[in-house]
């Protein structure tokens, strides 16, 4: 117990890690300060140093400011959606019905589809005149909608896509957190006179909330993360109205080939993500009731 | 460890130098290429280029599928600043200006300087040939090449007691015939459009340049530095894509460009408007007669011209050039062209490879092929300038906007028209 390490050994072991985290995290990072403040050179237009200009074109961006509102949008409708429909979902296997492992596992089947895969599925069913929705709601009488043709129901079926690929994960936590409520407390409630509704709201759901906020966080990271769905269904469209911002920041990179400009941008996105971490950590985490 | 990295250096040296050696007697190529249609290709791709090698024992070549069109730009683009290009790629014939200016590529008549050189690039449709030039140079070599025609159903025709043999020529006529084409059920909701033309992203913008040339006007021009987005023909093309919708022709909203084949297939609407390259998947799939005419157009035909060159790229060794060059005329030479354009349905880009025996007789077969070949004089050069992909998603937003009903033609077009101007001033 009380050897100690040598302290050159110590820096040794470090050097491994933090070369990894210097090398993924902390350089690339500083890189794109430091391209942020360069304009986009090339062979024709050569390289000068500009300040703050981008920044500045950044604060004129028209497509950005759509691009955050439909991302606040996105992360606002996906994250309660996605948390109910997994509550409800692990409620329901988690009950003694018959079949419940067959539930389990088409529930958490479209988790482990990957999300390209899954975007395909969904460009099927939402093909205006000759995919499932169109058909279904053909049958029933009602008209087609062009789902991802109009600006007003794209971000919406992207969302959707989401909370369908995703509710099966969080699923899974619930379903543990569910079978670790102790009976007594339930058994509790019940001798109070306590209903399944009012059992479920004042004393499951208040236990499961370290399980809530470790979904809605998953969830938050997700809606600013996963872009798949959105190269392979819409590119963004139509008119920019489903484009969210990793996938502008993507845009703007790597196809549009304007570094410097995609540089400030993850500026700007780290510097969102290192707001919503902070919050997630002194407040939510400060207010959360663990074992 | 100073003495032992020294004592190692004249072995590695020694060791380069031989690399270096070995590969001076016969090029090594790499060749990147992408696939953008339903077809075969990869395979098709291998067998030309191991034919190539069989011929070529000196030489060798490694065919790198490297995704469609814009991932293998971006992989060709991504090595050459790593240091480590491809020698040749097949690209999009609008990335020219951009791998000008990340200068990347050499300009093939440099190379391909003889006179047998030159009556051998006079070889290719001048079509196809006009949009491998820049500042009089010809940089590139036409191989996979397509243009839009308008696919027609024509039992959907004959049900709606229209002559089957003449397609609609002008956008009138788009509108008259759209109307009588149209069907809808009991319940009043439409089973069948008029008509199909994809109007979504760059699928959209690249059918929008063969409109515009169709009103005699263009979107951009050989400089590289000019898009005119706010043009009356423009403005009239887009509100002419807007009025198909208004009068109940085609879906309103926008429409994507992968979902148009199936829905024509499936009897969704009876007319579209698409790439030759999906020529033999409407051959293999279509349960009607169908039938293939120009694009109808505003003031006479018009279309736009698309599809992939080959590009030789500068940080290349004198063998690799010549042997890329070699590689080059081999895979456009008429037969192998020909095998080509059978296999995918591109337009083949020379006139003596259409008088080759296998040629003729798919032409005999599917005589459908040969209308993209004669609206071939009337096609121009797809939209393209520097910064291509920036300026290009200008005019995708204007273009979406105006179909999802968030502007009008003349607002976003304006709009499309300064920011593409504020791109393109750095190169004036």
């Amino acid at each position: 117990m009380n050897k100690r390490l040598p302290l050159g050994l110590g820096f040794v072991l470090l050097v491994l890690p933090c070369s990894l985290l210097v090398a993924f995290t902390h350089y690339p990072a500083v890189k794109a300060i430091i391209n942020s403040l360069w304009n986009n050179a090339s062979s024709r237009r050569p390289s000068r140093f500009v300040g703050l200009e981008n920044y500045e074109a950044m604060i004129a961006d028209d497509k950005l400011m759509q691009v955050l509102t439909n991302s606040g949008l996105y992360a606002l409708g996906t994250i309660p959606a996605a948390i109910f429909l997994s509550v409800s979902m692990a409620l329901l296997v988690n009950s003694r019905f018959p079949g419940t492992g067959l539930m389990r596992l088409s529930f958490f089947l479209p988790t482990m589809l990957p999300l390209v895969a899954v975007a395909n599925i969904w460009l099927f069913f939402y093909a205006p005149g000759i995919g499932l929705a169109s058909q279904m709601m053909n049958a029933v009488g009602l008209p087609t909608i062009n789902f991802l043709g109009s600006t007003e129901t794209s971000l919406a079926s992207m969302m959707v896509v989401a909370v369908w690929k995703e509710a099966g994960l969080f699923m899974i936590f619930y379903l543990a957190a569910l079978q670790g409520v102790p009976e007594n407390l339930k058994d509790a409630a019940r001798l109070e006179g306590a209903g399944p509704v009012r059992v479920f709201f004042d004393v499951i759901f208040p236990l499961l909330r370290p399980t809530t906020i470790f979904v809605a966080v998953n969830a938050l990271i997700n809606a600013f993360r996963l872009i798949d769905h959105i190269i392979v269904m819409t590119k963004g469209g139509p008119d920019n109205s489903s484009a969210l911002l990793l996938f502008y920041i993507y845009e703007v990179t790597f196809r549009q080939r304007d570094f410097a400009y995609g540089a400030t941008l993850t500026v700007l996105m780290v510097a969102l993500l290192g707001a919503l971490a902070a919050f997630q950590f002194w407040v939510l985490d400060r207010k959360t009731h663990y074992q | 460890m100073t003495y032992k990295w020294n004592s190692a250096m004249p072995f590695v040296m020694a060791a380069l130098a031989g690399a270096s050696a070995t590969s001076l007697h016969a090029a090594d190529l790499e060749f990147y290429f992408p696939v953008g249609v339903n077809a075969p290709a990869v395979a098709t791709i291998e067998e030309l280029t191991s034919a190539w090698a069989a011929q070529n024992p000196q030489h060798t070549v490694e065919a790198v599928y490297a995704g469609n069109y814009e991932e293998t730009t971006t992989k060709a683009l991504t090595a050459a600043q790593a240091g480590d290009p491809p020698q040749v790629a097949v690209l999009l014939a609008i990335d020219l200006f951009t791998l000008v200016e990340e200068d990347v590529i050499l300009p093939i008549s440099d190379i391909a300087n003889s006179a047998e050189d030159q009556a051998w690039m006079d070889g290719f449709y001048p079509a196809f040939m006009s949009d491998a030039k820049f500042e009089g140079k010809t940089y590139s070599i036409p191989f996979q090449r397509s243009t839009p025609v308008l696919y027609y159903n024509k039992d959907a025709f004959r049900a709606a007691g229209l002559d089957p043999e003449s397609p609609p020529e002008t956008w009138d006529e788009m509108i008259e015939m759209g109307k009588e084409l149209v069907v809808t059920d009991d319940n009043g909701n439409v089973t069948q459009w008029g008509t199909r033309i994809p109007t979504l992203g760059l699928g959209g913008a690249w059918l929008f340049g063969g409109l515009v040339v169709s009103k005699g006007d263009v979107l951009s021009t050989e400089t590289g530095t000019e898009a005119r987005f706010d043009t009356p023909a423009a403005r009239e093309s887009l509100e002419f894509l807007q009025q198909l919708s208004d009068e109940g022709v085609m879906q309103p909203g926008g429409i994507s460009w992968g979902d148009t084949p199936k829905a024509f297939l499936e009897g969704q609407t009876a007319t579209m408007w698409t790439s030759t390259g999906n020529l033999s998947f409407i051959n293999e799939n279509a349960e009607f007669d169908w039938g293939v005419g120009f694009l109808p157009g505003g003031d006479g035909p018009g279309a736009p011209l698309g599809g992939g060159n080959f590009y030789i790229f500068s940080d290349t060794t004198e063998e690799e050039r010549d042997a890329a060059l070699d590689f080059i005329k081999f895979m456009t030479a008429p037969e192998n062209a020909a095998t080509w354009s059978i296999a995918t349905g591109y337009v083949a880009p020379r006139p003596d490879a259409w008088e080759t025996p296998e040629m003729e007789e798919y032409a005999a077969e599917l005589p459908q092929a040969l209308v993209a070949l004669d609206q071939l004089p009337h096609a121009y050069r797809e939209f393209a300038t520097f910064q291509r992909a920036k300026v290009t998603q200008s005019l995708v937003d204007a273009i979406e906007s105006v179909v999802t009903g968030g502007s009008t033609a003349a607002e976003a077009l304006a709009e499309a028209q300064e920011e593409a101007d504020a791109v393109l001033g750095d190169y004036n």
